[in-house]
C-alpha cells in the first residue's frame, strides 16, 4: 500500500543551488580554509593498502613551512641543481605566458590560456616523472613541455598557427602535441584524456613495460562522465597512472561548489573508488614533486593509480575570452593562503642559502629576452590571419591514413577557389 | 519594439517565457550568476532567482539527463550546451531518451525540454568551437532541430520551441549573434542594429516551428539554407545578379516541406546550402526530398554548397568556409544554361 504524503507534517523541500563565498567587490576571508602544518603528515609506504591511507585524501601534504623551509616526511630532498631546475622552469613558464597572453591582445592569434599561479602542478609533477612515461594533459599544463624541453619558438610556432607549426594550423593555439617528448595530443573537449590515460596504463601493464601514465584535468572537469569512467577502469585493472586533479577553485565563472567541493575535497574521489588518494598543497612545488614521486613509484612497482588533487587558485583569466572580474573578487587572489609556487620556492632557495634576490632579479629578465626572442624568432614564419600559412592540401591530410576520392575531390575545389579568394 | 542583436533577443525570450511560467527554468555551465558564456542568460539569475536558472557541473551527460527528469516532473527546462561542439557527452540522454520518451511509454511520459547551444564556426575557434552537428539530430527520430537567422526570428522560434512539448535542438548561428555575416570575412561586421530584423517587439509572441520564410522571392533557381549561410547565400545571389528564390529553413525537422516543393516547381532548379561537412548532411536529406518530390519539374542537377569533410580547421577557416566563391560557383552551374 502506498504512503499517503499529504496527512504528513512536512516543511517543503527547497533546491540546493552553490555560491561562492565571494563575488565582485567583496572583501576576501580565506580564514575558513583550512592550512595543515607543513610536515604534519605521515608518509606512508608506497605498498599501504588503498584504505589503510584515506585520511590523506583529507589532509593537506605541504613540505614548504612558513619560514621556507622544507619539513616532514614528504620534503623530497632535492639536490640545489634540480631545485634551481624547478624554479628556472617555472619562471620562464610564467614569463612565457604572460608575454604569449599579451601577443594574443596584440592581434597576433585567436587564443591564449595561462597557467599562472599552478605553474607547481605541471613542472613539478612532470619533473618527478620519468622523460618515458605518458602524459595526457588537459590545456593547462603547458609546463610539462618545459620541463621536458619543448623548444618555445615551437610553442609560438603552434601559438601563431604559421607555417612552422607542427600542427599544421589545425588545432587552437595551445593546443600542443609531441610524440617525441610523450605528451598526447590535447583535446579541446573536457576530460576525454582521463579514460585514455588509463588505456595507455593498461596497455603498457598488459606488455609487460614499465612506463607509467600521468594525466591532468581541472576540479570542475571531475563532473564529466569521462572522469568516473577513468577511475572505474583504473580501480578494476589496477592501471599504472597517475590522475592529477587540478583543484584551482574555479571553472570559468563556476566555482568549485559546482563540482562538489562542498561535500568533500577532489581527493576523496578516489576513495569511493578504492584508488589510493592525496591531497597536495598545489603551490608548494616540493609538495607536488613528493606525492608524484610517491605515486609514480606505486605505479612503477605495480601497486596501481593514485589520484592526487593538487589544492592551487587560478590566479588569472579563465582565458583571453574571459573576464575574471565580473564574477569573482579581485582580493582572492592577493588573500589566497597558499601564496604564490615561484616565491615560494625562490624563498626555499635564498633561506637554503643558494639563490638571492639579486639572482631571481637577474633571471626574470633573462626569461623575458628568451621569450621576446622566440616570439621574435616564431613570428618570421608568419602569424594567424596574415597570410595562408599552409598549403591547402595540408587541410585534407590526415583525416585518414590515405584520401579517399571525396577528399581528393574537395582538395582539389579549394585549390580552385584559392586561385580566385586569393590570386597570387 | 526595441533594437536587439541576437544574443538580447534570445535573452528577451527567454526573459519572457520565465515570467509567463513558472516551470521554465534555465541550467547550463556558466549561465547563472555569470549569464553564459555568450551573455545569452544575463541579468536571469538576479530577476528570477538561483532556482530558476542556476549554474551546473561540467557535465553534458548530466545537463541533459537531468533535464529530462525535469521535464518528467512537469518542468519545462532550457538547459543550455555551451558549444554544440561539447553536446556529445549528452548524446545517449538526447537520442535514447529526450527522443523516446513520449514513444515509449505511449504518451504517459514527455520532454518537453529545448537544448540551446551555440554553433557554426567563422572566429577562429578552431575545431572544438566550431562545429554545426545539426545532422546528427535530424538524423533521431523524436527531436525537433530548430536554427535562427535573425533576432527576430530567434526570439519567436525559441519561444514556440520552449512551449512545444517535444525535445527541441534550438541551435545559435554564433557567428551572426552581433549581426549578419556575407561571408566576406576581411569586411567588418555590420550590426544588426542596422538591419529590419532587428525590430524585436520586447513582448511575448510566437514564430511557428516547421515554417521556413522566404527571404528572398526570385524565379530562376531556389536556395535552401539556414542560420548563418542564409545571409551569405543571399548576398551571393545579389551579387550575381540572379533572381533567386532564397529560403531560410528556420526548422529542419519538422521541415517545411510545402514552401521548398512549391518553389522549386516554381524554379526549376535548386542549390541547398549549409556550412556543416557535406557527407550525410542536411543537404543530403534535402536534395533527395526535392528529388522525390519535383523531378519533373527539374531543369538542372540539383547542387549541394558545403563545408568540406575534415575537421574546422583553425588557420585555414576561411579556405574552408563555404563561402562566396564556392557558393557562386555553384549557382552560375546550375542557371548557366539559362543566361546562355
Ligand atoms: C565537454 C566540454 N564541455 C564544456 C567545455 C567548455 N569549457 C572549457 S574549459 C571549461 C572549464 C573547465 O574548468 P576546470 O575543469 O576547473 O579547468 P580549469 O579551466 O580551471 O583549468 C569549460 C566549461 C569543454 N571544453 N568541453
Ligand atoms: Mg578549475
Amino acid at each position: 500500500m502506498a504512503n499517503d504524503i499529504s496527512n504528513r507534517n512536512l516543511s517543503p523541500l527547497s533546491l540546493h543551488v552553490p555560491e561562492p563565498k565571494f563575488r565582485p567587490g567583496d572583501a576576501v576571508d580565506y580564514s575558513d580554509v583550512e592550512i595543515q602544518k607543513a610536515g604534519d603528515q605521515a608518509r606512508p609506504d608506497v605498498s599501504t593498502k588503498p584504505a589503510a591511507m584515506r585520511d590523506l585524501a583529507y589532509d593537506l601534504i605541504r613540505v614548504l613551512d612558513d619560514d621556507h623551509k622544507a619539513v616532514g616526511p614528504w620534503d623530497p630532498k632535492l639536490d640545489d641543481d634540480t631545485l634551481l631546475k624547478m624554479l628556472k622552469t617555472m619562471a620562464q613558464l610564467r614569463a612565457f605566458d604572460d608575454r604569449l597572453h599579451r601577443q594574443q591582445r596584440q592581434g597576433k592569434t585567436s587564443f591564449y590560456m595561462k597557467s599562472t599561479g599552478e605553474e607547481a602542478t605541471s613542472v613539478a609533477a612532470a619533473m618527478a616523472l620519468d622523460a618515458e612515461d605518458m602524459c595526457f594533459p588537459s590545456y593547462r599544463q603547458q609546463g610539462i613541455l618545459f620541463v621536458r624541453g619543448y623548444p618555445m619558438v615551437d610553442m609560438v610556432n603552434q601559438i601563431f598557427s604559421n607555417k612552422a607549426d607542427k600542427l599544421k594550423g589545425r588545432q587552437l593555439p595551445i593546443m600542443y602535441s609531441s610524440t617525441r617528448l610523450n605528451f598526447f595530443t590535447v583535446s579541446g573537449n573536457l576530460t576525454t584524456q582521463y579514460p585514455q590515460a588509463v588505456g595507455w596504463a593498461m596497455a603498457s601493464a598488459s606488455k609487460g613495460d614499465n612506463r607509467i601514465a600521468a594525466v591532468w584535468c581541472g576540479e570542475g572537469s571531475t563532473a564529466e562522465g569521462d572522469f568516473h569512467a577513468a577511475l572505474t577502469f583504473a580501480a578494476v585493472y589496477n592501471a599504472p597512472v597517475i590522475m592529477n586533479i587540478v583543484n584551482n577553485q574555479w571553472a570559468i565563472s563556476s566555482f568549485s561548489g559546482f563540482a562538489g567541493a562542498e561535500r568533500t575535497t577532489f581527493a576523496a574521489r578516489g576513495v569511493g573508488y578504492g584508488i589510493a588518494a592525496l591531497r597536495v598543497d598545489g603551490n608548494d612545488p616540493l609538495a607536488v614533486y613528493a606525492a608524484t614521486q610517491w605515486a609514480a613509484e606505486r605505479a612503477r612497482t605495480n601497486q596501481g593509480p593514485t589520484v592526487i588533487e593538487h589544492f592551487t587558485y587560478r590566479a588569472d583569466a579563465h582565458s583571453t575570452s574571459d573576464d575574471p572580474t565580473a564574477y569573482r573578487s579581485a582580493q582572492e587572489r592577493e588573500e589566497w593562503p597558499l601564496g604564490d609556487p615561484i616565491m615560494r620556492l625562490k624563498r626555499h632557495l635564498i633561506t637554503r642559502g643558494v639563490w638571492s634576490v639579486e639572482q631571481q632579479e637577474a633571471l626574470d629578465v633573462e626569461c623575458v629576452e628568451a621569450v621576446k626572442v622566440a616570439v621574435k624568432e616564431a613570428a618570421k614564419n608568419g602569424i594567424l590571419g596574415h597570410g595562408l600559412h599552409q598549403p591547402f592540401e595540408t587541410m585534407f591530410q590526415d583525416v585518414f591514413e590515405e584520401m579517399p576520392w571525396h577528399l581528393r575531390e574537395q582538395a582539389d575545389q579549394a585549390d580552385k577557389e584559392r586561385d580566385i579568394k586569393w590570386p597570387s | 519594439m526595441a533594437v536587439m542583436n541576437m544574443i538580447e533577443a534570445i535573452n528577451s525570450g527567454l526573459d519572457n517565457m520565465m515570467e509567463r511560467d513558472d516551470n521554465v527554468v534555465i541550467m547550463g555551465e556558466d549561465v547563472g550568476y555569470f549569464g553564459g558564456v555568450f551573455r545569452a542568460t544575463a541579468g536571469l539569475q538576479e530577476k528570477y532567482g538561483k532556482t530558476r536558472c542556476f549554474d551546473s557541473p561540467i557535465s553534458e551527460c548530466g545537463i541533459i539527463g537531468a533535464a529530462v527528469g525535469m521535464g518528467a516532473y512537469g518542468l519545462r527546462p532550457v538547459p543550455e550546451i555551451q558549444f554544440a561542439d561539447y553536446i556529445y557527452p549528452g548524446m545517449d540522454q538526447l537520442i535514447s531518451e529526450a527522443a523516446r520518451l513520449r514513444y515509449r511509454s505511449a504518451g504517459e511520459f514527455i520532454a518537453p525540454l529545448t537544448v540551446r547551444s551555440p554553433f557554426g564556426g567563422g572566429i577562429f575557434g578552431g575545431q572544438t568551437h566550431s562545429q554545426s552537428p545539426e545532422a546528427m539530430f535530424t538524423h533521431v527520430s523524436g527531436l525537433k532541430t530548430v536554427i535562427p537567422s535573425t533576432p527576430y526570428d530567434a526570439k519567436g522560434l525559441l519561444i514556440a520551441a520552449i512551449e512545444d512539448n517535444d525535445p527541441v535542438l534550438f541551435f545559435e548561428p554564433k557567428r551572426i549573434y552581433n549581426g549578419p555575416f556575407t561571408g566576406y570575412y576581411d569586411k567588418p561586421v555590420e550590426p544588426w542594429s542596422k538591419f529590419d530584423a532587428a525590430q524585436v517587439p520586447e513582448d511575448y509572441y510566437r514564430i511557428e516551428l516547421g515554417k521556413a520564410n522566404i527571404v528572398r522571392e526570385g524565379d530562376e533557381v531556389t536556395v535552401l539554407a539556414y542560420g548563418t549561410m542564409v545571409h551569405v547565400a543571399r548576398a551571393v545571389v545579389e551579387e550575381h545578379g540572379i533572381n533567386a528564390e532564397v529560403i531560410d529553413l528556420r526548422t529542419l525537422v519538422p521541415l517545411d516541406i510545402e514552401t521548398i516543393e512549391a518553389s522549386v516547381k516554381k524554379t526549376g532548379r535548386c542549390l541547398i546550402v549549409h556550412e556543416a561537412t557535406r557527407t550525410s548532411g542536411f543537404g543530403a536529406e534535402l536534395s533527395a526530398l526535392v528529388q522525390e518530390r519535383c523531378f519533373y519539374h527539374l531543369e538542372a542537377p540539383i547542387e549541394r554548397v558545403t563545408g568540406f569533410d575534415t575537421p574546422y580547421p583553425h588557420s585555414l577557416e576561411w579556405a574552408y568556409f563555404p563561402g562566396p566563391v564556392r557558393i557562386g560557383e555553384a549557382l552560375e552551374k546550375i542557371v548557366g544554361e539559362l543566361k546562355s
